[in-house]
């Protein structure tokens, strides 16, 4: 994807003024972005969970805690990329209540099979990224409605397969993976696998949008027109991004099976919270900003807040209320932070006043042709 | 253009983030004191709303549940699913006849192991009053839990299904009562299961004791085992469900009067939300017991406390397999309360005694006792090889196809 570099050069005309700030200015400056906020509020949260549970504050707590969220983190991972190109994998969910279920069914508590399974359920993942990315991008379907069909049509196939139901669990050795971790490390006690996976997922993924993969991704996001003109294949980017989705959905998935245990809700509302992540990571919905392992925060932070929702006895009947009002009010900060972190303008002409929807009507040269 | 773009994609934002805080909390026009319920479920839109327990407590049901549990049931102990407690009966000579019956049966749903158990348990019975030509047909229609496409079932039925018999297994109390109530008007016997109505047009109703003796019995069990003071985990599958709301208004109140710290939260069933309130509530501090509405994830409430290294709970699941399994391999000190499951076999029976113009009686109260320490090795043993899902007093042992159909789980 070399042929993305022209485009870059093109969106960035002059020299940014951060690019003169000091390191610690940069810094600032990061964490007063969306991207950056989100740091701020995963130890805003943290700090809160600690002081209404003191116990939450032990190493051990923390790192078990990281753990747990690995899977939602990991996902939110996967949706990234396909929000940063512009469009939405709503079949996140359906393809982890899937792979849970198959994972059940057919490994069993016969330890042979747990390679080729593993094998087939990724390949499974690859396959329904494949069939969202060619009906988003070949067909012209909006990402929307495809990635809702999948998720109908997987759903249904869980239904099917279970009548909507939990069937046995699979083999612990294969549960291991999700449940288990390497013991007796100093402080923290034990480090889980999840976390492990998180982490080598995590460097892969912030490696990869250094790529030219990445930026010309961000830039199909931005504008898909300038990213056609500047010969990158639309279809090809967009389709590893759904293939990415659905593989980090499937990993997911077999980190729940040993977390959890087969059951057709695990997965649940997913590919929901997998988005939200990604919002309150500060990736702009539509493409084209963000950075990837901001999703990632955006996800501890979600699940913070359930933790310090326990950790607050908030009772059981509110808890919806209260977790729904909670992003929505972290999603709007979110936005006014990016309103006051964003690069100063250089021609400075609509300072005071300017909103949201004024900064977007500055014209881009060489970005003014028609929408998809 | 660029601009439109964005701004369509600022409002897709908008969209999303409110259809999100719609889903996370799906509002109804309620009053602004009522809480708003969980996502997915589907019994929001009754009056009664979803708020404490206490709107679901009635103490004079309490009171005769409890009396209950000790009740004299008629009929003989080997057939739980023709016992009943003595009381009024409902004459159905004018409902005696020959011919094999069209049955049309409106469920609510099979998504969860204890319905799609009882439904294989239904249908084994059938095949049975089929071959005795009691009944020519049963039409099934699955609400799948939802409210209004049962409706649509029921009076699809009463204008086209050319139904002999209603079966009706609601989906939720209050928004079912109008429809059965349509079919009572048809003057065929109407028979309603598992979970109640709001009136008492029909035939027969058949249930087990209730969620308040379910409540009574797992909170009696956990207050006998545990000191004054000590906390449980109260795991609910859903709100809004009379049949589950009673369970734990009824433990709720034992657990005040007794002293023990209780805090509740809907899981769905969902394991691993299950594990991680667990978790939490476990670095928040002590947790001396778990109680549980319904045992769909009781496997992974007891995995949360290996995980964390702390000894095991006093925990009350469910007569499930897996929970039955998972009690005695870890030795846990628990109870496995029963929503007697055999049941399901009694609305077709029903309808046996019904054409014969044998008496029926008008509320079914079939008994509800559930497994102690002791018993549950009987069960373990006579229910060898079912799979995790199967109930363990599903009451199916002299159907024909014991025990592959059940085995095989194949849900028809």
């Amino acid at each position: 994807m070399t042929t993305s570099t022209p485009l870059l050069e093109r969106t960035e005309r002059a020299p940014l003024p951060e690019h003169h700030r000091s390191w610690t200015g940069r810094a600032a400056a990061a964490l007063a972005t969306p991207g950056g906020a989100v740091y701020v509020l995963v130890v805003a949260l943290l700090v809160a969970t600690v002081l209404a549970n003191p116990n939450f504050g032990d190493p051990g707590v923390v790192i078990r805690f990281l753990g747990r969220t690995a899977p939602i983190a990991i996902a939110a991972i996967g949706q990234y990329y396909v929000i940063v190109s512009g469009e939405f994998d709503l079949s996140m969910g359906a393809v982890v209540a899937a792979q849970v279920v198959m994972a059940g069914n057919l490994i069993g508590e016969d330890e042979s099979r747990i390679l080729p399974v593993t094998l087939l359920m990724l390949a499974v993942g690859v396959l329904i990224g494949v069939l969202n990315g060619l009906g988003t991008t070949l067909l012209g379907v909006p990402s929307f409605i495809v990635t809702l069909g999948m998720m109908l049509a997987l759903g249904g196939l869980v239904d099917h397969l279970t009548g909507g139901a939990a069937t046995g669990n699979p083999a612990d050795s294969f549960r291991e993976i999700g449940r288990g971790g390497i013991e007796d490390v100093p402080v923290v006690d034990v480090i889980p696998y999840p976390l492990i996976i998180l982490a080598v997922l995590g460097a892969l993924a912030s490696w990869s949008m250094r790529r030219p993969f990445g930026r010309s991704l961000v830039a199909a996001g931005d504008n898909p027109d300038a990213a056609r003109v500047s010969g990158s294949s639309l279809w090809w980017l967009k389709t590893r991004a759904f293939v990415i989705s659905s593989l980090s959905a499937t990993v997911a998935g077999i980190i729940l099976v040993g977390y959890a245990g087969v059951h057709p809700s695990v997965g649940q509302g997913y590919e929901f919270t997998a988005i939200t992540a990604v919002v309150l990571g500060g990736v702009v919905l539509g493409g084209g900003r963000g950075w990837v392992l901001s999703a990632a925060a955006g996800a501890v932070a979600l699940e913070l807040l359930f933790v310090l929702l326990t950790a607050l006895g908030v009772e059981s009947t509110w808890r919806a209320t209260v977790q729904g009002l909670i992003i929505i009010a972290a999603v709007a900060v979110a936005g006014r932070a990016w309103q006051r972190g964003r690069r100063p303008r250089r021609t400075g002409s609509s300072s005071a006043t300017s909103s949201r929807h004024l900064t977007h009507h500055q014209p881009t040269p060489g970005t003014t042709t028609g929408d998809n | 253009m660029r601009t439109p773009l964005r701004s369509r994609s600022l409002r897709g934002a908008v969209a999303s983030v409110a259809a999100l805080a719609a889903l996370a909390a799906c509002s109804t026009d309620e009053s602004i004191d009522d809480p708003a319920p969980q996502a997915g479920e589907e019994s929001t839109s009754e009056s009664e709303g979803s708020g404490g327990s206490e709107e679901w407590f009635v103490q004079a049901d309490f009171d005769e549940q409890d009396q209950q549990r000790s009740a004299t049931f008629e009929g003989d102990p080997e057939q739980p699913y023709l016992q009943y407690i003595d009381g009024e009966m409902t004459d159905t000579a004018d409902y005696a006849s020959q011919e094999a019956q069209k049955v049309c049966f409106a469920n609510a749903s099979i998504s969860n192991p204890w319905r799609q158990t009882g439904w294989i348990t239904m249908n084994q019975q059938l095949q049975e009053l089929q071959d005795a030509g009691v009944i020519s047909e049963m039409e099934t229609r699955d609400a799948q839990d939802d409210d209004n496409t049962q409706i649509a079932d029921i009076d699809y039925f009463i204008s086209e299904g050319n139904c002999d018999v209603f079966v009706i297994s609601p989906n939720s109390t209050a928004a079912m009562t109008p429809a059965v109530e349509r079919a009572c008007e048809t003057g065929k016997p109407v028979i309603v299961f598992d979970r109640g109505v709001e009136t008492d047009c029909y035939t027969t109703f058949i249930h087990p004791i209730g969620g308040y003796a379910w409540g009574i019995d797992t909170a009696n069990f956990l207050v006998e085992n545990l000191e004054e003071g000590d906390k449980v985990v109260a795991l609910r599958i859903l709100p809004g469900v009379d049949v589950l709301e009673t369970r734990w208004a009824a433990a709720e109140k034992i657990f005040e009067e007794n002293g023990i710290e209780a805090v509740d939260y809907f899981t769905g069933a969902d394991p691993t939300k299950i594990k991680g309130i667990i978790t939490d509530e476990l670095t928040k501090g002590d947790v001396a017991g778990v109680w549980m509405d319904a045992g769909d994830g009781a496997v992974a409430a007891i995995e949360a406390f290996e995980d964390q290294g702390v000894d095991y709970p006093v925990m009350t699941g469910e007569d499930e397999m897996s929970f039955l399994r998972k009690w005695e391999e870890t030795g846990l000190t628990g109870l496995a309360p029963v929503y007697s499951n055999f049941q399901w076999r009694t609305p077709l029976l029903a309808i046996q005694k019904i054409v014969a113009g044998e008496e029926v009686p008008k509320e079914w109260v079939l008994p509800q006792t559930p497994i102690t320490e002791e018993e549950r090795a009987d069960f373990l043993a006579a229910n060898e090889g079912m799979p995790d899902g199967h109930y363990a007093k599903f009451g199916g042992e002299d159907l024909t196809g014991y025990p592959e159909v059940w085995q095989e789980r194949q849900i028809p």
